[in-house]
């Protein structure tokens, strides 16, 4: 009789596998590696400084291809693909977050000395030559148009989006949903260059800059984004409140009024504010409309009005004797631009968590 | 036997609230449509001098209103092929990995930081192009040019300040990528688990389960994404009238200061001087503009509205 003596077990569902922190250890070790080369490449005097930027990328690279080969070797062809298509993937993702990163460092970096100055919101640039003045009359102007704009375009895109769900059937309202759609793709110079067209011919006026066009275009672009989101809303009020409302023998439009409506108020609230963040930072169709000023002007239909992203460029664009300060009023108008958009958002998001119906999905 | 039912006993009364009420909603639904039609109607009028203008109207070299626009238009579709051809990849990257690869419990959060990338302002992206991305870029291209200068595309001389179209459509990459990424994101989770768990249990790897699964799922959405993406990004203004040191003409190098402007940057840059016929010119390139983004969205839009799964509205 023969005895077969029983080799050590080995775990056949670990077998032929990388052990579990692999992936951390190769990418650290890769990493390194490409630090050590562009070390000795300092010392050797062949760079000036130490390359970070070059480290990581070219170490992210190297862990690409050493992950392929390892995996290859040790679990075969098909999982060395999977970890390579998983690296390339979180890659993506890095490199998204690099631009967002390094664009709300620099504002922040660069707008913070002028945004913190006490004139930058006391005072407008009116005769301002070099440093000091602020951008009161930019936040003024913002505001108003915004406001404006706001004021036009949510009872139009609300009513819309009522249509949509409430009333619309058949090829009208088929054609609304697309045009809305294809409406939310229009540029926004070509809306400014719409509003510019319509009250150049209305006026009679070859040269006409004034603050109520540049809500007009502004409205061009918001009424889309508030119907579509508010009419996402309002498809999520279930139909058994509407059902047991008609039951009651309550009229179609008190059931929308009373029912509809305040079921779905925190989600359309939020949509408009995200339409308001989308708006309020364009900048094409007020420089074509509204022009820019650097005085105060509380008048939407008379004079030129500044805005706060046209402050930013011209800011920019037209650069005085004392270059540095006007670049640095265009960042801290930026930042300034930049906290409106990320508090309306916030806020929106909040609002939509607390206030948004408790549906059973 | 049907029993003949009088149509209009049983018809509801009309309270005048309704009546109101649904007539306001009709008006405020075919405003729309009439505020579109406006914008082509008025857009073409003040167009139509454009169209007759006379070689004096402009600059040297440029007979009629087409030898003006056609350099601007290419470099509008030529700067966002470039920026598309960035974009798609990272974005789909960033799509499966916020909706396949990403813990489930940051997933949602990641989402909201991608996000973050559309509210940000054009201008702002204009400031960051001019003032960080530039001068970052500049060393690299020169070492670009000079090892691939050989290559059509590299050749020389470089560009002193990086302000060149390959600067453009990376900023343009940057602004498009959110808009791509929310819509190819909400496709893949909208692949049936069914398929993606049956593709698991028959021991595909989880790369091998999103090319059976969901990237088939997904195709005629992520075609529609960089269209939209597209529309975006033949529209961008701004970041290009900032970034950009122009020179209308068709110039297929990258690396170059000679670089073609597109019809937005175009408009934003001389519009505040122009007069006469020079506003009805530009007025003219914004209809064009009008028409070549208006084609491009209906595209996108009609594909995505075959596959009505898509939509998320329902």
């Amino acid at each position: 009789m023969s005895t077969t003596i029983a080799a050590p077990l080995t775990n056949s569902l670990t077998a032929g596998k990388l052990p579990k922190h692999t992936s951390v250890a190769v990418l650290v070790a890769s990493w390194l590696v490409t630090a050590a080369v562009f070390l000795m490449l300092q010392l050797s005097g062949a760079t000036q400084g130490f390359n970070v930027a070059g480290t990581l990328v070219f170490g992210t690279v190297l862990y690409g291809v050493a992950i392929y080969l390892l995996s290859y070797f040790v679990e075969g062809v098909r999982k060395a693909k999977d970890r390579l298509v998983t690296a390339l993937v979180t890659a993506a993702f890095v490199v998204a977050l690099l631009p967002l990163v390094s664009l709300v460092s620099t504002t922040l970096a660069n707008g913070l000395p002028a945004f913190l100055t006490p004139t930058f919101f006391t005072s407008s640039q009116r005769s301002i030559v070099g440093a000091g003045g602020g951008a009161l009359h930019a936040v003024v102007g913002t505001l108003f148009i915004t406001g404006l704009a706001g004021l036009i375009s949510v009872p139009i895109g609300l009513l819309t989006a009522i249509y949509l769900t409430e009333y619309g059937r058949g090829r009208l309202a088929r054609a609304i949903t697309f045009f809305v759609d294809v409406m939310t793709g229009i540029p926004s110079i070509v809306a400014g260059l719409f509003a510019f067209a319509l009250f150049s011919l209305l006026f009679n006026d070859p040269g006409i800059r004034f603050g109520f066009g540049g809500a007009i275009a502004l409205t061009v672009l918001m009424i889309p984004v508030v119907v579509r989101s508010s009419e996402e809303m309002l498809k999520l009020v279930p139909n058994e409140l509407r059902e047991a409302a008609y039951a009651l023998g309550v009229p179609k439009w008190l059931t929308i009024l009373k029912v509809v409506l305040p079921t779905s108020i925190a989600g359309i609230i939020t949509g408009i504010m995200i339409s308001i963040s989308r708006v309020i930072g364009e900048t094409a169709p007020l420089l074509i409309i509204s022009g820019f000023t650097a005085s105060m002007n509380y008048n939407l239909f008379g004079e030129r009005m500044m805005t706060l992203p046209v402050f930013v460029y011209t800011q920019y664009a037209n650069q005085g004797a004392d270059a540095q300060a006007y670049v640095d009023r265009a960042w801290a108008g930026a930042l300034t631009l930049i906290l409106i958009v990320m508090l309306l958002n916030g806020l929106a998001r909040l609002i939509a968590k607390i206030f948004s119906p408790k549906l059973g999905r | 036997m049907t029993t003949a039912v009088d149509s209009d006993a049983l018809r509801a009364t009309q309270r005048p609230g309704d009546r109101i009420f649904s007539t306001s909603t009709l008006v405020a639904g075919s405003l729309i449509l009439a505020v579109l039609a406006a914008v082509a109607v008025f857009l073409i009028v003040q167009s139509v001098p454009a169209f007759l203008a006379v070689p004096d109207d402009f600059d040297p070299g440029v007979n009629n209103f087409w030898g003006y626009v056609w350099p601007l238009a290419f470099g509008t579709l030529w700067s966002a092929f470039l920026a598309l051809i960035m974009a798609i990849p990272v974005a789909i990257g960033i799509a499966l990995f916020i909706s396949h690869y990403a813990p489930r419990r940051l997933a949602q959060g990641l989402g909201y930081i991608i996000d973050l990338l559309a509210a940000v302002p054009s201008v702002v992206f204009g400031l960051w192009g001019i003032g960080v991305l530039a001068p970052m870029l500049q060393p690299f291209y020169k070492n670009l040019v000079a090892w691939f200068g050989w290559f059509p595309l590299f050749e020389g001389p470089v560009s002193g300040t990086g302000r060149t179209i390959l600067t453009v459509a990376v900023v343009l990459a940057v602004m498009v990528l959110p808009i791509i990424t929310a819509i190819t994101r909400e496709i893949f989770l909208q692949t049936p688990v069914l398929h993606e768990e049956a593709a698991l249990a028959l021991g595909a790897t989880r790369w091998e389960m999103i090319k059976m699964a969901v990237l088939p799922f997904g195709r005629a959405g992520i075609i529609s994404a960089a269209m939209l993406g597209l529309g975006r990004a033949l529209g961008e203004t701004m970041a290009v009238a900032m970034v950009l040191s122009p020179s209308p003409q068709v110039i297929f190098q990258l690396l170059t200061s000679q670089n073609p402007t597109t019809i937005a940057a175009n408009i934003a840059l001389n519009f505040p001087e122009a007069h006469g016929v020079g506003v009805n010119i530009l007025l003219g390139t914004g209809l064009i503009l009008f028409i070549i983004t208006l084609a491009v969205n209906m595209l996108a839009r009609y594909i995505i509205n075959r596959r009505k799964a898509f939509s998320g509205a329902n």
